[in-house]
């Protein structure tokens, strides 16, 4: 196996609940709230631009969407920094700030987008307003499992590490520079091209999003490929699909896969890797005359400079510790301004809770019909998708053979987002008995199969060969070997990856239970549905009821269900 | 007092925790002068402190009460006059040898030319040239370490503080880093004022320093404040040596008392309760099945550390085991095997475990648990409720260890048994009376 993946791990600790997500809840959901109210100015009719399906226009459109993709990516780093900071250093901040971080990652990000669209199309030019919601969008799938590892970086850089920089009088941009941006780098790379990945399947989604009236559609690949479709553009389908398969290998091959082999130079551990992160563009970038040039005229000068900037030179060189009294100063700013945001968040409360009120017995018990059937979808996904990647990912992880041929296979079928085939699935599937129905579940086991599928190959390769060799001389059944060594060992990943693809098909069904394709309206029961047709319809009562409904529920199965799981996971089926 | 008398001083020094209500005093009552030209070592069982004063000396870490004087002047925060030789190292992973030592005269603002040439200078001084490019982990222990002196020696301290500094490295590399550690300091060519280290090696201490500062643990204090005068290179066969590190032993090891002071009360009693040395059960009959081979079925404490090859600190603990459960006595440095330890190490496997869960039972701590569960329903109970009744007298952390070692050695006599999976402490069937 050429590279380990690392999916046995949760980018968040699952946590229970406390009042400070009480708190966080409210606040989300007067968020929500606010996004509504100012959604009721939006305009009732908006057309987005022509898209045109010309081969031509791709590097064009590819560059839009590469564009808003780089420019989301931005926002979350520089966020990530600073809150992740904030939370790490602060232990009044961490309070509030972990707490709304852990409901934030959890929520499905998708039902926000009609409520983001519609906000900004209020306040905003159309164009701008379309385009901010993509990268907010964006950004908003990006940015809180970067925020997450930063903080937890920071927070578990070794004690003897510590001290040794106070001993040595490491002022913060030192310790930024020599300390926790090299300890944090592994991990903040992993969780980029995660980033990176979610990224994709929330900008094909945010490049069109139709409602009745109200179309808003931005020039990218996502929309090229949607309407492509929607015109069952063959030819075109192919353009966009291998475009987009095209640019994800390139940046896998070009950017992610170097930048993890050039970070293996800050792994902690003093033992070397049995098998390290490999990148042939790396190793031809290390022996290129040009890169060396560039690092020595343009990157140390760079260094050399910042140093210069943040370290005061002199013989003595006494680095003044930082006051405690300044610590103080913040904690009072932190709590007035928290007493403040409370207070706003209550009277915001108060008044979601009027609008909420408008929203009719029958609607609420819609929402929970609605709830109920998306749960359903979500749940025979989760099956189908563990069905068939059990036997195949033991398969891929126990036999060096199938693994060689197989797993780049995989990883090129999964890097593709979801939502871009989607349109090309409606193609095919609305034809057939079941429909839209049908090609909800499709779109939610297309979002969610591979995180089960590269959780299992780990697992299966991770079961120490001295226990198949002991399952093997105690001459086991088939049967008794899965269930006394194999489902066993794989159980931690296997919920690891249900817990991240169950995210992933709750936010498909934004998208999935209601389309407009090929001229026609469709939609089936859900909650997903009902959002979009709150959205279409200008029901704002409704629409705040039913993003605030899915957050819930999310967040409720999070905790109570896989968070229980997750533990025994951890603590009993643990291999190591 | 005038500035020029002491480097550092310490003036009663307390460290407290608190965990909950109680309140844990790892330090009590510490006051020590350093001055210059010393080269002293702080020596003292596992868990008396000692790490933790070097923290407090350092200025990483201030005191709960008490104060720190530097050349005079109270410490506040961390002292830029010292720095610290990790036990673990502590050398930046992702930084070459030499950009670690760099690093450190980076924080002190030294221009890059400056700051070049004596890094160099000095990893030659220490014998690292040819490393210089090469990252800790291509390093062994002993040559890691030598960074860590490296880098400590580069920012020119007035104190250098080692803190168990060669007790991560095998036994040659250790010796070798010593003999390199005092020639630097004897040739007078570091600007180091004094030396301080912390271990709990006694030989080592006695071979190195010019004074040795002996603590004890619960609460951690000074025991003892001895002057070495034996001249470098001292030679460890020597009688003074020999002498000294007895000596020591003698101290730490302590005198056998009656059975009443020894075994101490019941948790929850008043007097204090005797917590069981952390031992690997099955080093004891090892331990005393040497004793046995002896003619006169006694030893030198500090010869049977060289014979068996353990370390002080892991000595020092079998010892009090063998003490508590009867089967050996200590006095003037001395261990003496009691007649039931030598019918303990003839005896077979079966009939150990039978003369090891009678000594046991009548451990007070022991006493104690065996009637919590022989009082709670099917004569089982949780670890945790197990755990809170003992933070009575124990803080968290050790009320947890003592438990771990109460159950370890519960099972190993058979007297009772632990399930994982469910948490639960039990007694064996055929131990209830």
């Amino acid at each position: 196996m050429k590279h380990t993946p690392r999916e046995f791990r949760l980018l968040f600790p699952l946590r229970p609940f406390t009042w400070g997500d009480g708190v966080v809840l409210l606040g989300v959901g007067v968020l929500v709230y606010i996004g509504v109210r100012l959604a009721m100015g939006a305009p009732e009719l908006i057309k987005g631009p022509e898209i045109s399906l010309s081969p031509r226009v791709l590097p064009y459109y590819l560059a839009l969407s590469l564009g808003r993709m780089a420019a989301a990516y931005v926002l979350s780093i520089l966020f990530s920094l600073i809150y992740g900071s904030l939370a790490a250093r602060h232990q009044v901040a961490e309070k509030i700030l972990l707490p709304l971080l852990d409901i934030l990652q959890s929520v499905p990000i998708l039902s926000f987008l009609p409520v983001v669209l519609l906000s900004l199309s209020a306040v905003l030019p159309q164009k701008l307003a379309v385009e901010l919601s993509a990268i907010v969008l964006i950004f908003t799938s990006q940015a809180w499992n970067l925020t997450f590892a930063w903080y937890q970086s920071l927070t578990t850089i070794p004690l003897d590490l510590r001290e040794a920089s106070a001993i040595f009088q490491l002022n913060s941009w030192l310790r930024f520079k020599r300390l926790e941006l090299p300890f944090a780098a592994i991990s903040l790379i992993w969780n980029s091209m995660m980033s990176w990945a979610g990224g994709w399947f929330f900008l094909m989604a945010a490049e069109i999003f139709t409602a009745g009236n109200r179309d808003f559609r931005l020039q990218g690949l996502g929309s090229y490929l949607q309407v492509a479709a929607n015109d069952g553009d063959l030819p075109a389908i192919a353009w966009g699909l291998a475009a987009l398969v095209g640019t994800i290998v390139f940046l896998d091959q070009m950017v992610w896969r170097p930048l993890l082999a050039w970070g293996q130079r800050f792994k902690l551990g003093l033992a070397e890797e049995e098998i390290p992160p490999t990148s042939w563009f790396y190793s031809a970038l290390r022996s290129s005359h040009l890169v060396s040039q560039i690092h020595k005229k343009v990157l140390k000068p760079l260094g050399a400079f910042l140093d210069s900037r943040f370290i005061k030179e002199s013989a003595e060189g006494r680095v003044p510790l930082a006051a405690s009294t300044a610590g103080r100063r913040y904690r009072y700013l932190i709590y007035f301004g928290g007493l403040v945001a409370v207070l706003l968040l209550l009277v915001e409360a108060c008044q979601a809770v009027q609008l909420l009120l408008e929203v009719s017995l029958r609607d609420w018990g819609r929402i929970l019909v609605g709830v109920l059937a998306t749960l359903l979808r979500v749940v025979l996904a989760l099956l189908i998708a563990l069905a068939w990647t059990i036997p195949l990912g033991v398969a891929i992880g126990t036999s060096r053979r199938l693994a060689a041929w197989l797993q780049p296979l995989a990883q090129v079928a999964a890097s593709i987002p979801a939502t871009a085939l989607f349109p090309v699935v409606l193609l095919v599937v609305l034809k057939l008995p079941g429909g839209l129905n049908l090609a909800a579940v499709l779109l939610m086991l297309m979002g969610t199969q591979w995180y089960l599928l590269f959780n299992v190959i780990a697992g299966a390769s991770a079961i120490p060969q001295d226990l198949k060799y002991t399952a093997s001389l105690l001459q086991l059944s088939r049967w008794r070997r899965w269930r006394a060594l194999i489902l066993p060992a794989l159980f931690p990943y296997i919920i690891t990856g249900a817990i991240t693809a169950g995210g992933g098909a709750w936010n498909a069904s934004i998208v999935a239970e209601y389309v407009q394709f090929g001229g026609e309206t469709l939609f089936t029961v859900g909650v997903g549905s009902l959002i979009a047709q709150a959205t279409a319809g200008g029901h704002y009562p409704l629409l705040l009821a039913s993003t605030l409904g899915m957050i819930l529920a999310v967040t409720t199965i999070n905790r109570l269900l896989w968070r229980r799981l997750y533990r025994l996971a951890e603590e009993k089926y643990r291999l190591d | 007092m005038t500035d020029n008398d002491f480097l550092l001083e310490l003036r009663n020094v307390n460290q407290v925790y608190a965990a909950g209500a109680r309140q844990f005093t790892a330090i009590k009552d510490f006051s020590l002068t350093l001055k210059e030209g010393d080269f002293s070592a702080l020596l003292g069982p596992s868990g008396c402190g000692k790490s933790t004063l070097l923290r407090i000396i350092t200025g990483l870490q201030p005191p709960t009460r008490g104060q720190v004087f530097y050349r005079g002047r109270p410490l506040q925060g961390v002292n830029p006059k010292a720095t610290i030789v990790f036990q673990t190292f502590a050398l930046f992973p992702w930084l070459t040898v030499q950009e670690n030592v760099e690093l450190a005269l980076e924080a002190r603002g030294l221009p890059p030319r400056l700051r070049l040439s004596r890094t160099l200078e000095i990893l030659d001084r220490v014998g690292l040239d040819g490393f210089e490019n090469a990252y800790p982990r291509e390093l062994s222990g002993g040559m890691r370490q030598k960074v860590g002196f490296a880098r400590a020696i580069a920012v020119e301290p007035e104190l250098l503080c080692l803190d168990e500094p060669f007790s991560n490295l095998d036994v040659l590399s250790a010796e070798t880093l010593r003999g390199e550690l005092l020639e630097l300091w004897t040739s007078g060519k570091l600007l180091t004022k004094a030396i301080l280290m912390v271990t709990h090696n006694i030989e080592e201490a006695v071979s190195l320093a010019d004074r040795i500062v002996v603590m004890e643990k619960e609460p951690g204090r000074l025991v003892m404040d001895l002057k070495v005068d034996l001249a470098h290179p001292r030679n460890r066969k020597d009688l003074e040596f020999e002498e000294l590190v007895d000596r020591v032993y003698a101290l730490l090891a302590g005198q056998t008392q009656s059975e009443q002071v020894e075994l101490g009360t019941e948790p929850g009693q008043p007097g204090p309760t005797r917590r069981l040395p952390k031992i690997h059960i099955s080093e004891l009959p090892g331990l005393l099945e040497y004793l046995s081979r002896r003619t006169d079925h006694r030893h030198d404490i500090y010869a049977l550390a060289d014979d068996i090859k353990v370390n002080s600190d892991q000595l020092l603990n079998l010892i009090e085991a063998a003490e508590l459960l009867g089967f050996a006595t200590v006095a003037k440095g001395d261990i003496n095997l009691t007649p039931l330890g030598a019918t303990f190490a003839e005896a077979s496997i079966i009939d150990r475990k039978e003369i090891f869960a009678a000594r046991l039972r009548r451990l007070p701590m022991f006493r104690w648990l065996m009637n919590i569960l022989r009082a709670s329903e099917k004569n089982r109970q949780k670890w945790e409720v197990v755990q809170a009744a003992l933070e009575l007298e124990f803080h968290p952390e050790e009320a947890q260890r003592q438990l771990e070692i109460a159950v370890n050695w519960g099972r190993y006599a058979e007297l009772l048994s632990y399930d994982d999976k469910s948490r639960v402490i039990y007694l064996e069937p055929g131990a209830g009376t």
